[in-house]
């Protein structure tokens, strides 16, 4: 099966039916592994135990950058490409990265009280992310406000595309402004600062979570295009009966 | 393992996450069921595809 075949969502469907179980099974097993080397991580000699919140703040908060990428390329797909499931992804994607956004800000929150004293700060890096929260939600309502499909996925595209300037911001707003977040600490020039007590179960949950996402994201893609079916069929049905 | 005086706020976290990834699968397996469904009715309705294959065919 080549790439052009997946353009084809009957093909499509027929190629994540015999994925889907093997990525559930395999998301399953990372995040499980994952969890129990957090849990038998050691506690940080200036955190205590709270590091632990950070083997699911950091996976959240990448992913949550990470699907707006996808939703991008999907936009791109949209608007040059005219790839029949390239707003299909990208629709299927946004309350997925709406929901690893949401969780990035409030187990963020919850980690920032203990650390820093304060649920929130209207600093660089948290308000970006807000920002990020806010553009899922608004493209959420987007693709349910307009009623033709074809001039919401470009709607939504163009949108996704001028979201997508939000990234490198939220990346390099620890460095660019004096922030209350941290500076990167895994992905930065120079190496990781992390110990590898720390760095090893936070890759595993970072894949863990980026397996979920795949998997949550070809099983609601195969959601979008039934809908879409349901539609055509329903369609094609009220111009029968008003023949 | 002891968590310390920080317990409810790493609880807290991780039931949050667990709640929030469970809600997400049971949204999209809901709505999977929902979407066989309408097409399992659209079928029984007599419509069919373009292709002419039923509209339940989902492989």
């Amino acid at each position: 099966m080549t790439l052009i075949d997946l353009a084809n969502p009957t093909k499509f469907l027929a190629l994540t039916a015999r994925v889907l179980p093997w990525l559930a099974g395999a998301t399953a097993i990372l995040l499980l592994v994952g969890l129990y080397q957090a849990a038998m991580a050691p506690d940080d000699y200036q955190q205590g135990a709270t590091v632990k919140i950070m083997f699911i703040h950091v996976p959240n908060a990448w992913l949550s950058m990470f699907v707006w990428g996808v939703m991008s390329l999907s936009a791109l797909g949209t608007l040059v490409w005219r790839h029949p499931l390239a707003d299909v992804a990208a629709k299927a994607a946004a309350p997925i990265g709406a929901a690893f956004t949401f969780l990035a800000l409030v187990t963020g929150s919850l980690w920032g009280r203990p650390m820093w004293g304060t649920y929130w700060e209207w600093d660089a890096r948290l308000t970006s992310v807000l920002i990020l929260f806010l553009m899922y939600l608004g493209l959420m309502a987007l693709w349910r406000a307009v009623d033709d499909p074809s001039r919401a996925a470009r709607a939504a595209a163009v949108l996704t595309l001028v979201g997508a300037l939000n990234l490198p911001i939220i990346k390099f707003s620890v460095d660019w402004w004096n922030t209350l977040h941290q500076p990167a600490s895994v992905m930065r020039m120079g190496g990781t600062s992390l110990d590898k007590a720390f760095l090893i179960p936070l890759l595993v949950m970072a894949v863990g979570f980026s397996l979920l996402f795949v998997t949550l994201h070809l099983a609601a893609m195969r959601n979008e295009i039934l809908r879409r079916r349901v539609r055509s069929l329903q369609m094609m049905q009220a111009s029968q009966q008003a023949a | 393992m002891s968590l310390g005086p920080y317990t409810s706020f790493i609880v807290t976290s991780y039931t949050l996450v667990a709640a929030v990834v469970l809600l997400l699968i049971v949204w999209i397996a809901i709505d999977y069921r929902h979407q066989k469904e309408r097409l399992r009715q659209l079928d029984a309705s007599g419509v069919t595809r373009r292709s002419g294959r039923q509209a339940t065919d989902v492989r």
